[in-house]
């Protein structure tokens, strides 16, 4: 079944237009979902990740209804079927 | 031919301004990136291109460099981010702070000074680049300290004349030059003081702000420092003192006259504390001598209850004779003078705080 990344409407030019990204290949962790989508889609993960392989400051990055800060950040567990969504952290100046 | 870019960068994206060679009413063109910072801008036109640089800062997304060659109605990007870090320097872009195009002799190439504190290099004008590995490997790098901007690398200067030489400056690390092409370093800091260090001059650790030289003369440089105005004639062996006749040695921004190799300005400030213009009074300082002495440039700019400051790319000076100076003011206001400095109008009045402010007269590659 895989998983699902949803992307913001920022990163939607960096993934030819679409929104979710389907990831067929187990990903037992979030850092293994974004590699996995960094294959296919490096541009996207350019963008929410750092050269050394970090979540951006101001990234936010949800499983199902919550956020990974409060779980195991990009170590936090994926669940087959599951949707993980990414968002642009509330934040400017 | 002849008309002049005001590229100006802003906290919440880039705006072109245009004139004629009279330079006396300008179009304004933009924001550009809307809401994200744009700390560097550069303009190339060397080889027949007309390419527009920007160093782009999305605080989500990360920091990249877009390229127009349509003066801005199109903007190109690498789809990979193309300013970044070997994975085994372990470090991450957080800002491009400065784009220049090379040498007139090698025209498809283009350094970029970005934090923390690195320089990469373009070999094929501006689309892909590499870090200079010299500097990346540098053994002072893990001594170097972040000033309040971030351990930028801010400051290109390159020599005309010798392929192998060029400058850089870092806040805080101070002045640096190669004369092998970028394989080695050396800081060049004698004589400038480090006021914040015990020890007031180290070999390296200064906070140099901005550092100008004049094409004709490379090898004899001018630096705005973290408290201190200096000369170099020897292209950064030794320094001297050359604050004189202005209200405060304190500042960021210090850009040379394009014709008259003695003439330099500056804008100083009041304080590290109170980084206003000194007394409230906006002033540009311009010196003719080389930095003998130093006189204020007032008509046309606020005297009073001015509370402004400029960065220190927030100062340029374009290409036309009379010269036209341009600076911009974290309060988002655009001066200007088509006569060199002699009389000021306000450009724009309301735009959001200036990080770097860029001018090229177009057909002068």
């Amino acid at each position: 079944m895989g998983v699902s990344v949803v992307l913001p409407r920022a990163l939607l030019p960096y993934a030819r237009g679409l929104g979710t990204l389907k990831i067929e290949e187990p990903c037992p962790t979030v850092r293994d979902a974004l590699q996995a989508t960094a294959a296919q889609w490096p541009a996207v993960i350019d963008r929410v990740l750092t050269e050394q392989g970090a979540l951006r400051r101001h990234v936010n990055v949800f499983v199902g209804d919550e956020s990974i800060a409060f779980l195991d950040g990009l170590d936090t567990r994926v669940d087959d079927g599951e949707t993980i969504t990414i968002v642009p952290a509330v934040s400017g100046g | 031919m002849g008309d002049v870019l005001v590229l100006v960068g802003t906290t919440k994206g880039a705006f072109v301004f245009t004139s004629d060679a009279a330079r006396t009413r300008w179009r304004v063109d933009g924001p550009h990136f809307p809401g994200e910072a744009v700390y560097s801008l550069a303009f190339d036109q060397r080889a027949g291109r007309t390419r527009l640089l920007a160093g782009v800062h999305s605080n989500h997304w990360g920091a990249t460099i877009r390229t127009s060659d349509d003066f801005g109605r199109t903007w190109s990007e690498a789809e990979r981010q193309a300013v970044r870090f070997p994975e085994s320097s372990g470090l991450s872009l957080a800002q491009v702070w400065q784009i220049v195009p090379g040498r007139a002799e090698e025209p498809d190439v283009v350094w970029c000074g970005v934090e923390p504190a690195a320089l990469f290099r373009s070999d094929d004008a501006g689309v892909t680049w590499s870090p200079v590995q010299g500097l990346l490997e540098h053994e002072h790098r893990p001594r170097w300290m972040p000033g309040g901007g971030g351990l930028c690398l801010h400051t290109i200067v390159l020599d005309p004349t010798n392929p192998d030489r060029m400058g850089i400056a870092i806040s805080t690390a101070g002045f640096y030059r190669t004369d092998d092409g970028g394989k080695s370093w050396r800081a060049r800091n004698s004589g400038v003081r480090a006021v914040f260090l015990p020890d007031q001059h180290p070999e390296f650790g200064q906070c140099v702000h901005k550092v100008t030289h004049h094409l004709a003369r490379p090898e004899r440089l001018f630096l705005q420092n973290h408290w201190g105005l200096y000369r170099s004639d020897d292209w950064g062996d030794s320094w001297q003192d050359i604050a004189n006749g202005v209200p405060s040695d304190f500042g960021f921004p210090i850009q040379s006259h394009p014709h008259e190799p003695d003439t330099v300005y500056a804008i100083p400030l009041q304080s590290d504390e109170f980084r206003v213009v000194p007394e409230a009074k906006l002033r540009v300082y311009r010196t003719q001598d080389a930095g003998a002495s130093w006189a204020p440039l007032t008509d046309g700019l606020p005297q009073s209850k001015a509370f402004e400051s400029v960065l220190r790319d927030g100062l340029a000076v374009d290409s036309h004779d009379p010269a036209g100076v341009y600076f911009g003011t974290r309060s988002g206001k655009l001066y200007g003078s088509h006569d060199a400095g002699e009389r000021w109008k306000a450009i724009a009045e309301a735009l959001p705080p200036i990080c770097c402010v860029k001018t090229a007269v177009v057909g002068t590659a």
